[in-house]
């Protein structure tokens, strides 16, 4: 295990050989596993610039003047939707959000024509949630504007995992060798699989940790086809936090207590809640981090959540400049 | 192709003293003055003016690097985006003469989305031009303040500058076309 220097709250991300463009390649954003590690750095770096943009008192460049950004959520969101936007404002390109809840969808449009309509209006990217996984798939049989997939199902989250790796490169310098611990609902949780791609390409260690009921069925031997050496599973808590550096509990969605797959709420607090205690088997430096939203006093408790080790609030912030950065790469690949 | 050499790393070194003299003589001192260097030679170039400057006038210079990518007027027209590199200015260039530093002075373009970019980052008092090469062809009404030389070429030659932080070596070149490519051209 690689030795880390003492508290470094911001490190000096590790220097690549200048990413060169032409390793982009992608004319959209669907999930990670077809990422190569130069592909990530590319967005990391440029979020690297982007976050620049962010510091300054008017946070908005010229950049994606005349281009449009439709944001689809087919489900709820705070965070991403408005990561987005706000991404997309900064660009100075147009937005429109169209809200599933108050779009022709309630009036039985389906999502194609939804799609072909959104398209014809003029967008360039759509930015798109789905509570179906590979609905953002779908979709690019169907246009030819660029897909950002901003969830999907259970399947993918790209850019919530991107700006994770953003978050733990800037605080820790680089990502290989890390042993990042991932707890809670993995059955469901479309932000630890887009993680796992994003993470073991660029070099860590996952560990995925569950009660069996939460794991999805059939991991191992995913991991053994996909020939993931760097991921494996725990169903206690003790050893996948042991030297972590990085902490990941993932919410815990009430319902999946009702369906069965938790005996008691009150069981899973006992034995997978993120505690001060359980914490300091982790490695003194280590962040803490949560895709959100949190629900407090279940999967993490408060003084984690609120703690000196948690980069939470951080993440939300880094979502804006890794967004930045994806819809400034995605819209070079119309003109292809 | 043809690559000759039109300045030497001692040509380049004596247009950046003659330039970091001017840039003292028409501003009466240094007090106030902001270098800023434009990605990617542009930078080392401005830290070299700096230190000349600094030795003249015994004040430190704040200096800075600009990366335009995000302003340029044919982004959505190039085929791959440009690597967009940290923009970094140490200072406030509020009320201050910031004087943008290049290696190639030719369209114009380029220092058409340095001065949008500068004017987002604060309101400074002026804005002024120190390049090493001009070679004319511009394409917009901009001129340059000091130069280190004046190269008349045409456009299908190819002005390449080294500097020892970026390339190893310091020397300016010109690329003339083969033939085949110029007649293409025409």
């Amino acid at each position: 295990m690689k030795a880390i220097e003492p508290n470094p709250s911001i490190a000096t991300p590790e220097t690549f050989p200048p990413p060169s463009v032409d390793v982009w390649q992608h004319n959209h954003l669907l999930d990670l596993d077809d990422f190569t590690q130069e592909e990530i750095q590319l967005v990391l770096e440029t979020a690297d610039a982007m976050a620049e943009v962010l510091t300054r008192e008017v946070k908005r460049v010229p950049t994606l003047r005349g281009r449009t950004v439709v944001t689809m959520f087919y489900e709820p969101s705070t965070r991403t939707r408005a990561s987005f936007e706000l991404a997309a404002k900064n660009l100075s390109a147009d937005t429109v959000s169209l809200d599933a809840s108050k779009s022709s969808i309630v009036k039985g449009e389906s999502l194609i024509d939804s799609l072909c309509t959104i398209q014809a209006l003029g967008a360039d990217i759509i930015v798109m949630r789905h509570s179906q996984s590979g609905a953002p798939y779908l979709a690019t049989q169907h246009v030819n504007c660029s897909l950002i997939n901003a969830g999907d199902g259970w399947h993918a989250h790209p850019s919530q995992a991107l700006l994770d790796l953003y978050t733990i490169r800037r605080h820790l310098g680089t990502l290989a060798n890390l042993k990042v611990a991932i707890i809670g609902d993995i059955m469901h949780s479309r932000v630890a699989r887009s993680n796992i791609w994003g993470m073991t390409t660029m070099g860590a260690r996952v560990i995925l940790c569950a009660p069996p009921t939460l794991l999805p069925r059939g991991l191992d031997g995913f991991i053994d086809n996909c020939q993931l050496p760097n991921v494996s599973i725990e169903t206690e808590i003790k050893p996948a936090l042991e030297n972590a550096d990085v902490v990941m509990p993932l919410r815990l969605q009430m319902e999946r207590q009702q369906s069965g797959l938790l005996p008691s709420l009150r069981e899973y607090i006992q034995l997978y809640q993120l505690t001060m205690e359980r914490l300091s088997l982790a490695k003194p430096q280590v962040l803490v981090m949560h895709p959100g939203p949190i629900n407090e006093g279940i999967e993490i408790s408060p003084e984690v959540a609120h703690g000196a080790q948690s980069v939470i609030e951080e993440q939300v912030t880094n979502g804006v400049a890794i967004r930045m950065a994806l819809l400034y790469l995605i819209a070079g690949g119309k003109n292809k | 192709m043809p690559e000759r050499t039109l300045m030497s790393a001692e040509d380049i070194q004596r247009a950046l003293v003659r330039i970091a003299h001017e840039i003292v003589e028409r501003n009466k001192g240094a007090k106030d003055i902001v270098l800023v260097g434009m990605q990617t030679r542009g930078v080392p170039l401005s830290e070299r003016l700096a230190a000349t400057i600094q030795n003249l006038e015994k004040i430190t210079i704040p200096v800075g690097s600009l990366d335009i990518s995000l302003y340029r007027d044919d982004i959505s027209s190039l085929q791959l985006k440009p690597v967009i590199h940290r923009t970094d200015i140490p200072t406030d260039v509020t009320n201050k003469q910031v004087v943008l530093v290049d290696d190639v002075f030719y369209t114009g373009r380029s220092i058409r989305a340095a001065m949008d970019a500068l004017m987002d980052l604060g309101r400074p008092q002026s804005i002024q031009l120190a390049v090493l090469i001009d070679r004319g062809h511009r394409e917009l009404p901009i001129r340059a303040d000091y130069v280190g030389k004046n190269i008349p070429t045409s456009s299908n030659e190819e002005i390449k500058v080294y500097v020892k932080e970026v390339d190893g070596e310091d020397k300016v070149t010109i690329v003339l076309p083969n033939k085949g490519a110029a007649d293409e051209s025409d």
